[in-house]
């Protein structure tokens, strides 16, 4: 793989900003009870994480090391304000369904963690690549874990009906516990699960080994 | 150390940063600000038909709007006095239908004042004197009068259409269009099914007192809404906005004057 495609390609799945880095869960458990509004969620995170890389990666070598962090802070956060308003001209109604949520893109681990991970040491093409290959690499699990929440908590997938609600007519009965955020937690921890049976690179070392139990002649001792 | 890290380095590129920031940040704003506020009249145009009764998210689209927003008629009412305003009233006040803005003149003593703090059970500080009330006519008759209503909730002012009937007595629908309460809790007074409890309920009791309340529990009767789980403080702000707009301090006047045209 050349080193372009494995920047772009890898996080999808094995370099995964949430499942193998854990970042950014946040708005996974938010924004995830409908899948159109998780999609542009999505779009919305990817142009920030692309675009903070790229110009942080631009101004990397003037970056004096004692402001860093604030200057990546500002970018991130113009980037975000920009985008926000533009959700709000051009997509309104899923603008007041992410409400705070894209604001909070500002906060997002995986923009920051990015930024600093990546950005500072990278030239600005390759950085911009980064960032969309992680964008991508938090879509695939939000995408993912929409698509089960609202089919299985709504019986829809994008608003239209696949499986008939009994409310309707139907036989499906909503399980109302995927609608709630702890739900994206379930879901999440499978995914990571499955990703890390396939992939036995991604088990991360034990940082504790339980000891084993101590034998009775030893306890009365 | 090299001289990226100097004092006047720093400096200079903080102050180079905020300039190309704010650039981006302010023009995207103002390039965009038609958009949005073409949006914004949408939006509240759409919520007020759904506090009619006469928009549903789920089959009608954003076409359907203009059209059935024609069937309502803008008026203005004295708070003070509860009278309709008619063209000459109007042209006194110099109020403008199709460019006044009842929420952006809140701090316009002309047009609101503040309100005092032992009648202020809504929590909203000040209010306009002259809101706007949309009012739909079925064969010579109101059929259905929508008013704008706004209370504290938790985090902030809601902003929202209570519309009634033409009795001006039993309740058609409420709905919320700006709020900042919590999305899955207080932000539940979007969700349609609790908007469902309200049409039908009744606001003025034998007396002449608002006798709608939102309650804990399942309610019963006419007169009480059953609240939202776990948003307690939400709930309360709603309940304390209907006493306050509906009692003597908001629309009570006006719409005494309504009933006895019936």
């Amino acid at each position: 793989m050349s080193s372009k495609r494995k920047v772009l390609l890898s996080p999808i799945f094995e370099n995964n900003p949430i499942a193998l880095q854990i970042l950014g869960v946040c708005s996974a458990l938010a924004v995830t009870t409908q899948l159109s509004v998780t999609l542009v969620m999505c779009v919305a995170l990817t142009t920030v994480v692309a675009f903070s890389n790229f110009f942080i990666s631009l101004i990397r070598h003037h970056m004096p090391s004692s402001i860093r962090i604030i200057v990546q802070m500002t970018i991130i956060a113009s980037l975000v304000i920009a985008v926000d308003q533009t959700l709000q001209a051009f997509a309104y109604e899923i603008s007041k369904s992410l409400s705070v949520f894209v604001g909070l893109i500002i906060t997002n681990c995986i923009v920051m963690g990015r930024a600093e991970a990546f950005a500072m040491k990278n030239p600005p093409a390759i950085s911009f690549l980064d960032g969309i290959g992680n964008g991508l690499g938090y879509s695939v699990v939000l995408i993912t874990v929409a698509s089960l929440r609202e089919l299985f908590g709504s019986g829809s997938l994008l608003g239209y009906e696949i499986l008939p609600l009994i409310e309707n007519g139907g036989w499906y009965q909503a399980n109302g516990l995927m609608l709630l955020s702890p739900s994206a937690f379930f879901i999440i921890g499978f995914l990571i699960w499955g990703l890390r049976s396939v992939k036995k690179n991604q088990v991360e070392a034990k940082e504790y080994r339980m000891a084993p139990n101590s034998s009775g002649e030893e306890s009365v001792a | 150390m090299s001289s990226r890290e100097s004092t006047r380095k720093t400096l200079l590129v903080a102050f180079c940063l905020c300039v190309a920031c704010s650039i981006v940040v302010s023009s995207t704003a103002v390039i965009l600000k038609p958009y949005q506020d073409e949006n914004r009249l949408l939006d509240r145009n759409k919520n007020i038909l759904t506090a009619a009764g006469m928009f549903d998210a789920d089959v009608d689209g954003n076409d359907v709007v203009a059209e059935r927003f024609a069937e309502f008629t803008t008026r203005v009412i004295d708070l003070e006095t509860g009278e309709w305003l008619d063209d000459a009233a109007l042209q006194e006040l110099e109020i403008d239908l199709s460019t006044y803005d009842q929420r952006a003149v809140i701090n316009d003593p002309r047009y609101s004042e503040p309100v005092p703090a032992d009648e202020d059970t809504a929590n909203i500080k000040r209010r306009v004197n002259y809101p706007l009330v949309y009012v739909r006519e079925e064969n010579g008759t109101i059929d259905t009068i929508v008013l704008p209503v706004n209370g504290y909730g938790l985090w902030g002012i809601m902003y929202g259409f209570l519309a009634l009937e033409g009795d001006a007595n039993t309740v058609r629908g409420l709905a919320f269009y700006e709020l900042k309460e919590t999305p899955g809790l207080g932000a539940e007074v979007r969700n349609p099914r609790w908007m469902a409890l309200w049409p039908g309920k009744r606001v003025y009791n034998d007396n002449g007192e608002v006798g709608l309340r939102v309650v804990k529990g399942p309610g019963s009767g006419d007169f009480q809404v059953d609240g939202l789980s776990g948003a307690t403080l939400t709930t309360r702000g709603v309940d304390n906005l209907i006493q306050y707009w509906l009692g003597d301090t908001g629309y009570g006047p006006a719409l005494d004057q309504l009933q006895e045209l019936n």
